[in-house]
């Protein structure tokens, strides 16, 4: 289909204007909601990951790209509300009770968002109870727990347990980021995966949702 | 602003110049080549023997002479190499009698083969702007071995060549190369394609086979960098004043050489001191003094006006280690502050002695560093600044502000893979590797992606049939295999 290449290749570009004209264009055409965000919009952001982990782009063009796949993205929103098409995927992310640094998380969240997930922030300080209640509410696929300073990091276990506690543990996973961790410590923990940075946590996500 | 070094005072510049001009006059230059010395008494030198008295004059009409810039154009034409000011360029170390084998980590002589990787990866060498024959392959005749390499070197990657010959007869056929590519005598005086190294030996004397070089070049406008080389405290005294004194007396004889065959034609103030290390009876091209030398003299080039050339940014290592990083950078860093013109180092270890791709492809990032260096830091759309703060307060990051995106690329230099800048769980996850194995897979990559030469097949096959018809005359039947 040259009208969905044409949206991917406008997004990697990052020109919000022309993805939302040619998403425009597609919908008129009556092309199939899923297919356009899968084949136009999703396959170009695929793209600019793939040139982003080479080294060929840096994460500003990520991040145009990303504005331009959210103005396709609003356009076909309500037909997906409407045809029952769920988002690719809902994350909750917050850095962890006790610990202020944000930096690293929102790296995350914008990449995530940027990979057409649907990100909630619940930004800094955050409580186990916060974190778990809030996935049960949103029916969240992933908790990302956050934290810089090695004081923080048994906070995280306690997100866990808790998880546990209220039965969502396996069902909704978690992934941790931070200086001090590691694959060691999630395991420790009980954590999904340790994502040592924001593409990493990306396809990290994409792989608990089911996406290549 | 661009950031300088300089270490010699106007005072102590003009008393170094003074001194180099008595040396020459007073003591003179031994030159072992009849017809230069018939040329410098054409011109009112004293001559006794082999020994030519320069006069004032001579010295004079030489720099008055001699052009202030030149430019290199590569193969195809195109505009390569800025001598000018204080720009700077890299080329490769050169000459190298061994190879830092890839795969053994062992140093062995150099065959065609591997002549033929080392040029086709510096067609990605970015931050080095022309090649050198860099090595002496030892699987052709070794009276071809100086033109082998500079014909090897034409076939396989565009970049202009900083070369030399190891005879006198050999500029003949390494001058037909070069007509070859350009057409003509005029169109390769117009747009040069090659630099030559000639070396007086120190001290105060020129051979034949090297002066003779540095008339045949001028005689086809071919860019001479003379290359003295007082050895501190051995064949030139022991103090960095006095060894520019000697290297200073050395080029200025060159100099004259070269313009009064041809007055104009291009040279520049090169050359490869380095200080003598009394211990282990060497000449370290890392040794801080031999840097400071460099510096030095290339201040009195630029006193003169002439373009420079010196051999820094290479290391005594004998491997990729942390020796081989910290002497070549520091060279690198210093020349390029000192606006050296044309930096001769990259790929090179072992004082001068054996060539490793694998230490070309790291040198390539220390270049792009100093070359990002000496830029300097100058305001880009900084002021006013309050707007570029509310947008970081409002947005809560610049990762997409229109001036991240404006000034990112030439702002903030970015290494390629070869320089570890990844977070320790991503190294760990990418396989913990070393500096050299990941210079290793550069290599690799780089050599993959090699494109042939856009010479025409007339132009390369007139100079396969130049090079052949030298090795059909030594007896050989034909030409190594490359691969």
């Amino acid at each position: 289909m040259e009208l969905l290449q044409q949206i991917s290749d406008q997004l990697e570009k990052g020109d919000t204007v022309k993805v939302a004209e040619l998403t425009s264009q597609a919908i008129e055409q009556k092309l199939d909601t899923r297919i356009i965000l899968d084949n136009g919009l999703i396959a170009g952001m695929a793209v600019v990951g793939k040139k982003f982990k080479a080294h060929d782009i840096f994460l500003p063009d990520v991040l145009l790209a990303a504005r331009a796949m959210y103005a396709g993205l609003d356009l076909l929103k309500p037909l997906m509300i409407e045809e029952g098409i769920p988002t690719i995927g809902k994350v909750v992310i917050g850095t962890v009770q006790g610990d202020l640094h944000d930096i690293g998380k929102n790296l995350v969240g914008i990449m995530l968002k940027g990979a057409g997930f649907e990100v909630i922030d619940l930004g800094n300080d955050v409580t186990p109870e916060k974190f778990i209640d809030t996935a049960i509410t949103e029916q969240a696929d992933v908790i990302g727990l956050s934290a810089l300073l090695t004081t923080t990091m048994p906070t995280m276990k306690k997100v866990v347990e808790l998880a546990k506690e209220r039965g969502i543990h396996g069902k909704t996973r978690i992934i941790i980021g931070g200086a001090p961790l590691s694959s060691e410590y999630a395991g420790d923990i009980g954590a999904d995966a340790y994502c040592f940075d924001g593409i990493k946590a990306v396809e990290c996500v994409k792989g608990f949702v089911g996406i290549n | 602003m661009r950031p300088k070094v300089e270490f010699l005072t106007p005072e102590l510049k003009q008393r170094i110049i003074s001194e180099a001009r008595e040396l020459i006059c007073k003591l003179g230059i031994e030159i072992h080549n009849d017809s230069v010395i018939s040329l410098l008494s054409d011109h009112g030198a004293k001559v006794e023997g082999q020994r030519v008295y320069y006069t004032d004059d001579i010295i004079d009409k030489s720099l008055e002479s001699t052009p202030d810039s030149f430019k290199l154009y590569d193969s195809m034409g195109k505009e390569a190499v800025d001598l000018s000011g204080y720009k700077v360029n890299y080329t490769p170390g050169s000459a190298a009698i061994n190879i830092l084998d890839s795969n053994t980590g062992k140093s062995r002589k150099p065959t065609s083969a591997d002549y033929v990787r080392y040029t086709q990866l510096m067609t990605g060498m970015r931050h080095v702007a022309s090649q050198s024959t860099a090595m002496v392959p030892v699987d052709v005749h070794e009276r071809i071995s100086d033109s082998y390499r500079l014909y090897l070197s034409l076939m396989f990657c565009e970049k202009p060549v900083v070369t030399g010959t190891f005879t006198i007869e050999a500029f003949e056929i390494m001058k037909d190369l070069q007509l070859a590519v350009r057409g003509s005598k005029e169109a390769l005086a117009a747009k040069p394609l090659t630099v030559f190294s000639c070396c007086p030996t120190s001290p105060l004397k020129w051979s034949d086979v090297t002066s003779q070089n540095v008339v045949d070049c001028a005689r086809y406008s071919i860019p001479v960098e003379y290359i003295s080389m007082p050895l501190s405290g051995f064949m030139a005294p022991v103090t960095l004043v006095g060894s520019i004194v000697q290297h200073t007396a050395e080029t200025l004889s060159g100099l004259a050489i070269t313009q009064l065959t041809n007055p104009g034609a291009p040279v520049l103030w090169g050359g490869s001191p380095a200080i003598f290390d009394l211990r282990y009876e060497t000449t370290p091209m890392g040794a801080i003094g031999t840097m400071m030398i460099d510096c030095a003299y290339n201040e009195i080039g630029k006193h003169f006006g002439i373009p420079t050339q010196a051999y820094i940014g290479l290391s005594d290592a004998k491997m990729l280690d942390a020796q081989a990083g910290l002497e070549t950078s520091m060279g690198a860093t210093l020349a390029a502050l000192a606006g050296i013109n044309n930096i001769s180092g990259p790929g090179m270890l072992d004082f001068e002695s054996c060539f490793s791709l694998e230490k070309l492809v790291v040198d390539n990032e220390i270049c792009g560093m100093t070359h990002r260096l000496v830029r300097g830091i100058e305001p880009k759309n900084d002021f006013p600044s309050l707007p570029h703060f509310e947008e970081l307060l409002r947005e809560g990051h610049l990762l997409i502000s229109d001036h991240t995106r404006k000034h990112v690329r030439d702002e903030i230099y970015f290494p390629g893979p070869t320089i570890d800048r990844a977070n320790r769980s991503r190294w760990e996850e990418e396989g913990s590797l070393t500096i050299g194995e990941r210079a290793r897979s550069e290599v690799t990559r780089l050599l993959t992606e090699a494109e042939p030469v856009r010479l025409s097949n007339d132009v390369k096959n007139e100079m396969t049939r130049l090079i052949t018809t030298e090795a059909n005359k030594l007896g050989m039947d034909k030409l190594p295999a490359l691969e």
